[in-house]
């Protein structure tokens, strides 16, 4: 085993990359639990959104094009979330559920004649001087124009719903949808806009998933990224800069653990690939001690006539 | 406008006719589908479920409905008395491979003595392996308050990286000329759980499919333990006051869940599979999902609703020789059924009636 192969800069770098797909899912996803609604279909989404990305990408051999394909193709799926949840009134939990499994076989689907093609690639930002800084221009002026994205995201996020009427709608609506319904505002309006954001970010992080950080399409990609995005969620206590914050202690784990296997070090790869999934549980052990944090109406069905 | 108004009972008709409706709303969009895919519709459909039951193979193909029903009705009755409860286990996908790795362990630790006794230990083995895999996410509900869902889901990428493990390290066939997996059950008399009666498909696996039937209505309909799942999952405030321990609830519903998809996995790689490999598991555990739901978390409806899945599996695989229908277009299939039930469900619980906006409630 050799530890010195691993470049602290680099490792840092990659763990921004690692990151970025579980911050998009994330990000959009507490927007929606914020409203209320509880949409365990972020795998679905992503998977869909990774397959769209880069189906898309490579028709038009052009990524920009991907991405707005992948949120599309995310959003489109959840507005199925949206119709079951808000207007049918299924249950949220089974309707999230069904929501995984159809996007994870229709990802497969579509992606048949995609296995093993390489995508169009993406241009990272480079500034004349600052991105030739040594450590700090590769950690914060040589990524991939997606990854500013999601950190502006989080700050409009957070913005958004700390200053902003609409945030406060938001909010109203996930505390006391009775309250917010009675006060006239349209609780199913919210909601669904709110659970097509979170489409349109989990497509968004499915893509960068295909596109730009692996880059190639494989069934099942995703492999949970999804599901973690909603333990980061209950992790960050709905706060977006903590969503941040845990979105980059894990994309930590996770490159560390790529890194050590890289470096041969005397665990067997099988343990250190189960890392992230054990960490995400004793970290939702922690942070599941205190409740109080979840917005009020979260998981319930609201119908008016009530 | 449409309104809806909600039924003062879910209606018991409907609740009966949805899965059935759902079924044929899924074939007519499934043959639009598989129309998309550049196949002919009406052959798709007929392949798929026809052929299996009554066309020129059909021979070979039943009794493939015992084998592939068995292990996700075993696994959606255990999932049913959490979903009635609220409680949500996912993770039955892990619970089942561990089930499996127990299972198979236990019997392989004896290579090659032969004893009667054997088989009976993998069982016990493998309901144990799948009882403490999903106790994880049970303890951790009592004693943290930590999500379920999130938990048992987690635990299924563990798990499967436990099988890879498995399959490389420890229970890796010592004769296997340095391939992948263990060594195979079925050329092991003792451990392998083999047709009851041949050409029938039956195997222990799905005996114990049926027990679980017969043994889970019991319960829910005789025993004060399924009353409480019942009240808890349809008045969780009446349960409250009655004094149902919500503790012991989680523990046995978790519990039981867990211990079913083990088994499931022991009597799959005991037999069908018969060896531990890094691909044994084939998403029975989510599948199992939806055959709780299509089959209205009833254990009759489980039972129908596990061999019609099983089914869709087998007609799948024809249509994937025969008219080379991709293996992903089942899966999507399969989960636009659970969209069709969902979707459909508000009719048991709500009237709609045509009405004019604002009109009085």
């Amino acid at each position: 085993m050799d530890l010195s192969t691993i470049n602290p800069v680099l490792l840092i770098a990659s763990l921004m990359v690692a990151a970025t797909p579980l911050l998009l899912a994330a990000i959009g996803e507490l927007v929606v639990e914020k409203a209320g609604v509880l949409n365990l279909g972020v795998e679905g989404m992503m998977i869909i959104g990774a397959i769209c990305g880069f189906a898309i990408a490579v028709e038009t051999t052009n990524p920009y094009a991907g991405l707005l394909a992948a949120m599309v193709g995310g959003a489109v799926l959840s507005l199925l979330f949206a119709f079951l949840t808000q207007v049918a009134l299924a249950n949220q939990v089974a309707s999230g559920l069904a929501l995984t499994l159809f996007g994870l076989g229709l990802s497969a689907l579509l992606g048949q004649n995609y296995v093993g093609i390489k995508p169009p690639a993406m241009s990272k930002l480079d500034l004349p001087i600052l991105s030739d800084l040594p450590v700090v221009g590769p950690i914060l002026f040589s990524h991939d124009p997606v990854l500013y994205i999601g950190i502006a995201l989080t700050a409009a996020t957070w913005a958004m719903l700390k200053y902003t009427r609409v945030g406060l709608v938001l909010r109203a609506v996930g505390e006391n949808h009775e309250a917010a319904h009675a006060l006239g505002y349209h609780v199913v309006r919210v909601r669904v806009l709110a659970i097509l954001f979170g489409g349109a970010c989990a497509g968004l992080g499915g893509a960068y998933i295909s596109l730009i950080r692996v880059p190639q399409w494989t069934e099942g990609m995703t492999a949970g990224i999804g599901w973690i995005a909603l333990a980061l969620v209950v992790f960050a206590s709905w706060k977006p800069w903590r969503v941040l914050l845990g979105a980059y202690l894990f994309g930590g784990i996770n490159v560390l653990q790529l890194n050590l296997q890289a470096a041969g070090i005397a665990v067997p790869v099988e343990y250190l690939a189960m890392s992230p999934y054990i960490i995400t549980i004793l970290v939702l052990v922690i942070m599941s001690t205190d409740k109080s944090r979840a917005p009020a109406s979260l998981g319930r069905i609201f119908h008016a006539s009530q | 406008m449409i309104r809806l108004e909600k039924r003062p009972q879910p209606s018991r008709a409907w609740s009966l006719l949805t899965p059935l409706v759902a079924v044929i709303i899924t074939m007519f969009a499934g043959g639009l589908l598989f129309a998309a895919l550049g196949k002919n519709p009406f052959e798709a459909i007929r392949v798929i479920f026809y052929d299996p039951l009554f066309g020129e193979f059909a021979f070979y193909y039943r009794p493939q409905l015992l084998v592939k029903g068995g292990p996700l009705i075993l696994i959606a009755i255990g999932l049913s008395l959490g979903f009635r409860a609220g409680i949500w286990n996912i993770g039955a996908e892990g619970q089942y491979i561990m089930g499996a790795i127990c299972g198979a362990g236990a019997g392989l630790a004896f290579y090659p003595t032969e004893s009667v006794l054997i088989f009976p230990l993998m069982v016990i083995a493998g309901a144990l392996g799948g009882w403490a895999w999903a106790m994880i996410p049970a303890v951790l509900k009592v004693k943290f308050g930590t999500n379920e869902i999130l938990v048992s889901l987690m635990l299924v990428y563990v798990a499967e990286q436990m099988l890879a493990s498995m399959s490389l390290g420890l229970l890796k066939n010592p004769e296997g000329f340095g391939f992948p997996g263990s060594r195979n059950l079925q050329g092991y008399e003792s451990a392998f759980n083999s047709e009851l009666i041949a050409g029938t498909g039956m195997h222990w696996g799905v005996v114990a499919a049926f027990i679980a039937v017969i043994l889970s209505y019991v319960l829910l309909n005789k025993h004060i333990l399924g009353y409480n799942i019942r009240l808890t999952g349809e008045a969780p405030r009446a349960a409250r006051f009655g004094g149902v321990n919500p503790t012991r609830l989680i523990l046995f519903c978790l519990g039981i869940s867990g211990m079913l998809a083990g088994l499931a996995g022991l009597f799959e790689v005991s037999g069908p599979a018969g060896q531990i490999s890094i691909d044994f598991n084939v998403g029975y555990g989510f599948t199992a999902i939806i055959v709780a739901f299509l089959g209205r978390l009833h254990p009759v409806g489980i039972l129908l609703a596990g061999l019609l899945m099983a089914l869709t599996y087998i007609g799948g695989e024809i249509a994937q020789g025969t008219l080379s229908l991709p293996a992903a277009a089942i899966q999507v299939f399969q989960g636009m059924l659970l969209f069709f039930l969902l979707a459909l469900d508000v009719l048991t619980n709500f009237r709609i009636r045509l009405a004019a906006k604002g009109a009085a409630a």
